[in-house]
């Protein structure tokens, strides 16, 4: 007789029988003493996410004139300053689109999620890198991504699996709290721990349901069986679902699950609803991520041909950047950069929000390295030289921040290579043709 | 009680179609392209960006006509199907609404449904297009898994159990197997759109029966094993396979099961009822007698309603509603509700008109009729009752034809002012299937930089747009037209005049010039293109992707079989569903062919 007692068999035992409450030890006692690891050993996690906004700078007043530690915030990134010292400003670095033409708001932020420059816009990106990254250090977590968009629009997202699979992002707080937080999270800190009899039963109809998979595999022609092989990574990806909710979860200090936030609030594109729904995805967002129900996440504060609107103000982002004059004693187009300074407003909302959750001797920033990207330098013409781009967070230790970075022309690509190693990936380079590079960014890595 | 509506539906006499009648006025030799079209060769393409899209030479073939002069009768020969035309097996991915239209018909129109699912990547002009090509996520698989939790619960719930369940169990908190196995298996059979192999039902029901033990409780049980179902490839995944054409050595055509499903999709935006299944497993399907009696029940259904809606929706991009908001300060009276009255506004009038007055599309165009609510009232400056009342604009009213409809004046202009471009483009993009070049990307506006004070209305700040050669040449081809629905503002208001100034809403559609609306609308109900634009779409709807340049010829046949029907939708959607190349598919590769139920008969 096989004495030997898995969990599930164990929980098995348990819902045939009655339920028992297992009880949990305090939560400090799970770290270790300096607070960055936990008491067995293994490290707090690394997590990788990026924060997407639209349609460049203006760089006269986007640029800092000081390069390295210390630089200036010129006015367009002046509310940077409560965070200055969490983040990494990049200019001077461009993106290539060889042979390929300019897709309008397309090609550059295409360049820097994947590494290649498309052919036309039908051209999706091929796996981008949160899905690159996620392959390697999502798959402990509840959830592999988490993609959400302050836009509104289901169809905002800049994450792909492959080129016909998009990342669905949340746009409704509530549908987003629900699949967060709702009936089926597992609080890791919960004094007791029930598992729930009908997850066995589901975990069971699964068991069916994924035979099915060898019958609709048989029916369909080659070129179709990948997409039936994803439909049974998504089944198994409910499996582990389920499996991770019949087992106790780690504790996680950080974890507080924040209140259901009721309703969505005005779903409009004026500026002021996109930064209330916004803030209100990041809060969520960040608090799944303490909470270890993910390890990489994305968020995009605007659609590339951003339609934002300032109340008043007839043309919203996208036109306003094409049709604006340029205002000849600024320098630059005064409503363009108007917009622009909103969304670096958001910028620092959401790199607050991740330092302000406390984990182990630090907070949850310090174990994170978020990349933040964009389309086009000046939007005006969709340039794609000059690529402003920012990093926040120090990778658990393992990069450097407060510094003003100038790429001297080299490829934007670095960025996303850096920090693609600095959350634990082996590449030895990424990106194709003048895109690619196997030189990380060498004044930002620790 | 399973059985819907449709079922209860008699099935009507098939209507014979009157192939060959005179009905020739509108046949025109297919026009070669946009460029042709136009004339904009005369236009000045400065840049070589702009070369791909505006690069012509000498001058453009019919590019002038006087108004009404091609509406004379020319004689045409009578084209037969092409036999040759055939379609392919697909895999497509089942969207929201076909998941809610399916669902809906199964259980009955009080479940609360409201399937989130990803988008579809617009092809071809068509979201479902896309379904053909689109990817599963993880994500994606996870939102099907809560939808199916909701739904599986709600309909075993006390509320709906007593109705929908066709048995009662001898202990409900136990399990009985006989009830679990007669509710699955029915309903299994109209989730996966063909019966469930014997083992497949034996397994569900032994999941069934083993949660009722373990949760002592009957319905949970066949709520688990529902909810499995609604999780399985076999419901979410489309299908089609191709079994030998008895009638033609050497073909394949869809089998019984997937031709179900391939023309329930089309026609119900839904999977296949109880009688159409029959139809696939007795081999109805395979003879066009059968078919043709299949399909005149399904035209005669009521569910044809909600078919005309989803490809409507789809082909006139509403899908964009979603993200539809007008600013508060410059258009006060434009609210959410309106945006969503506004797209069931061109909805209904457009099943009024095509199905319940079985009308000429191109009239769509020019009708007065149509449906107001509370919400539209004020924009439309008309009164209105509770809930939706019939309306008809008086003959001298600015608005005829859904181009003056609040749906087509909004969703194609800015947040905050009209846009005679963008109504020009979608006029075009979406109408008359001709696709607007983008700008260039190395374009600089400096010179035609806005606002100039001087410049009081629209007209004028676009002349002086296109002043500039590098924008004059896409501008030609989209701006005459937009400018025709000026006297309409960014939130489809009615004004006469802009920032003080008369507005001018005279323009042209390739050359037939117009003053004002209404000329716009009858200027595009006269222009061939709008009719072989829908044939293009509808037929490639059907088929579950963009025709290849292989089906042209079944689109010549197609749209002089329109025009012979005088252009009644009903009569297209007849035509599609029963012709050759809706069921006859390219030649498989031996596990594409029939491999049902678990038996290989394609090995």
């Amino acid at each position: 007789m096989d004495l030997f007692l898995s969990r599930r068999r164990v929980l098995k035992g348990i819902l045939n029988g009655s339920a028992v409450t297992v009880a949990l030890p305090l939560l400090d006692c799970f770290l270790n003493d300096n607070g960055n690891a936990f008491a067995d050993g293994t490290p707090l996690p690394v997590r990788f996410g990026t924060w997407f906004w639209a349609l460049g700078m203006a760089k006269q007043v986007f640029v800092p004139k000081t390069v390295g530690a210390h630089f200036d915030l010129p006015e367009e990134i002046a509310s940077l300053a409560p965070v200055k010292d969490k983040i990494n400003v990049f200019t001077g670095f461009d993106t290539f689109r060889d042979d390929t033409p300019n897709q309008c708001h397309y090609t550059g932020w295409v360049i820097l999620m994947s590494g290649s420059s498309p052919q036309t816009a039908g051209d999706k990106p091929g796996e981008s890198i949160d899905i690159t990254v996620a392959n390697e250090i999502g798959r402990q977590s509840r959830f592999k991504t988490l993609t959400a968009t302050a836009t509104g629009d289901p169809r905002t997202t800049y994450s792909y699996e492959n080129q016909t699979t998009p990342s669905t992002p949340e746009w409704s707080a509530t549908q987003f709290y629900t699949r967060l937080f709702g009936p089926e999270f597992q609080d890791p800190n919960a004094k007791e721990f029930k598992p729930n009899p009908k997850t066995m039963v589901r975990r069971s109809v699964l068991s069916v349901v994924m035979d099915d998979i060898n019958r609709v595999q048989a029916r369909v022609g080659a070129e179709d069986r990948a997409r039936v092989d994803q439909y049974l990574t998504g089944l198994r990806h409910i499996e582990k679902q389920l499996d991770q909710q019949l087992s106790r979860p780690e504790p996680r200090a950080a974890c507080k699950p924040p209140a259901d936030p009721k309703d969505d609030g005005a779903m409009g594109s004026t500026f002021e609803m996109i930064s209330a729904r916004h803030r209100v995805l990041t809060d969520l967002m960040v608090m799944a991520i303490a909470c270890d129900q993910t390890r990489v996440f994305n968020m995009a504060y605007a659609d590339a041909q951003s339609s934002i609107t300032k109340p008043g103000y007839e043309k919203p982002h996208h036109t306003c950047t094409h049709e604006e004059p340029v205002d000849q004693t600024l320098g630059y187009q005064p409503n363009a950069s108007w917009f622009t300074r909103r969304a670096i407003e958001e910028w620092a909302y959401y790199v607050s929000a991740f330092s302000k959750v406390k984990e182990g001797d630090g907070t949850l920033l310090d174990n994170v390295l978020i990349y933040a990207f964009t389309d086009t330098s000046w939007a005006r013409v969709h340039s794609l030289d000059n690529m402003p781009m920012f990093s926040a967070g120090r990778a658990g230790g393992k990069i450097k921040t407060g510094l003003h970075i100038v790429g001297g022309g080299s490829p934007a690509t670095r960025l996303g290579l850096t920090a693609m190693r600095a959350v634990g990936l082996s590449g030895k380079e990424w990106g194709t043709k003048s895109n690619n590079t196997s030189q990380a960014i060498a004044e930002m890595v620790v | 009680m399973l059985a819907s509506s449709a079922d209860r539906a008699e099935s009507s006499k098939v209507d014979v179609p009157t192939i060959g009648k005179s009905h020739s006025r509108n046949q025109f030799p297919r026009r070669s392209g946009l460029v042709a079209r136009t004339g904009i060769g005369f236009g000045t393409c400065a840049i070589v960006a702009l070369l791909t899209s505006c690069q012509t030479s000498g001058p453009a073939v019919n590019a002038h006509h006087p108004t009404g002069a091609h509406l004379q009768a020319q004689p045409v020969a009578r084209i037969a199907e092409p036999k040759d035309v055939v379609s392919r097996a697909r895999l497509r991915i089942m969207t929201a609404q076909q998941y809610d239209n399916t669902l809906a018909n199964i259980f009955g129109p009080d479940l609360k449904l409201d399937a989130q699912f990803p988008p579809m990547t617009r092809t071809g002009g068509l979201l479902e297009n896309g379904a053909g090509v689109a990817g599963v996520s993880e994500a994606q698989v996870e939102q099907y898994q809560r939808t199916a939790s909701l739904v599986a619960a709600e309909v075993t719930d006390s509320a709906h159990r007593t109705f929908l369940i066709p048995c009662t169990p001898a202990n409900e908190k136990s399990a009985d197997a006989a009830c679990a196995g007669q509710f699955l298996t029915h309903v299994g059979r109209l989730l996966y759109r063909h019966p469930l192999a014997p083992e497949q039902a034996a397994a569900l029901v032994n999941q069934a029966d083993a949660a009722a033990v373990r949760l002592k409780d009957f319905y949970a049980g066949l709520s688990y094993a529902l909810e499995g179902m609604l999780i399985s490839p076999e419901m979410l995944l489309l299908t089609e396979t191709a079994a030998p054409d008895r009638t033609q050595p050497g073909h394949e055509r869809l089998d019984g099961y997937s031709l179900a499903t391939r023309l329930s999709l089309f026609l119900w935006d839904s999977g296949p009822d109880s009688r159409l299944l029959d139809a696939a497993s007795s081999g109805a399907l395979e003879t066009p007698r059968g078919r043709a009696r299949v399909v005149a029940m399904m035209l005669a259904s009521p569910r044809l309603v909600a078919g005309t809606r989803a490809f409507f929706d789809d082909m006139f991009g509403f899908d964009d509603f979603q993200t539809l908001t007008k600013d508060p300060s410059i258009y006060p009276s434009f609210t959410g509700a309106t945006a969503a009255d506004a797209r069931e506004q061109t909805l209904r009038t457009v099943v009024d008109l095509l199905i319940t007055q079985n009308g000429d599309y191109r009239d769509l165009f020019t009708t007065r009729k149509t449906f107001i609510s509370t919400a539209l009232s004020p924009i439309y400056g008309v009164p209105a009752g509770s809930g939706w009342t019939a309306y008809e604009f008086p003959p001298d009213s600015p608005r005829t034809g859904i181009l003056t409809q609040v749906s087509f004046l909004a969703l194609h202009a800015h947040p905050g002012r009209s846009s005679p471009t963008r109504r020009g483009k979608a006029l075009r993009e979406i109408l008359l299937c001709e696709p607007v070049p983008h700008p260039p990307p190395n374009v600089d506006f400096s010179k035609v930089e806005n606002p100039d004070p001087s410049l009081k209305t629209m007209r004028q700040r676009l002349t002086a747009h296109r002043s500039n050669p590098v924008c004059a040449g896409c501008h030609r081809i989209t701006d005459p037209i937009g400018l025709g629905l000026e006297n309409f503002d960014g939130a489809g208001e009615y004004r006469g005049a802009e920032n003080g100034a008369t507005i001018d809403a005279s323009g042209s559609l390739d050359g037939t010039t117009f003053t004002d609306a209404v000329g716009l609308g009858q200027a595009l109900h006269d222009d061939p293109a709008l009719t072989s634009c829908l044939v293009q779409r509808v037929y490639s709807y059907g088929i579950g992707g963009a025709a290849s340049a292989k089906a042209n010829p079944m689109l010549a046949y197609l749209n002089q079989q329109f025009a012979a029907h005088g252009y009644r939708f009903k009569d297209l959607l007849r035509t599609i569903a029963l012709s050759n190349a809706f069921s006859e598919v390219e030649e498989s590769t031996p596990q594409m062919r029939t491999v049902r139920n678990g038996s290989s008969l394609g090995k």
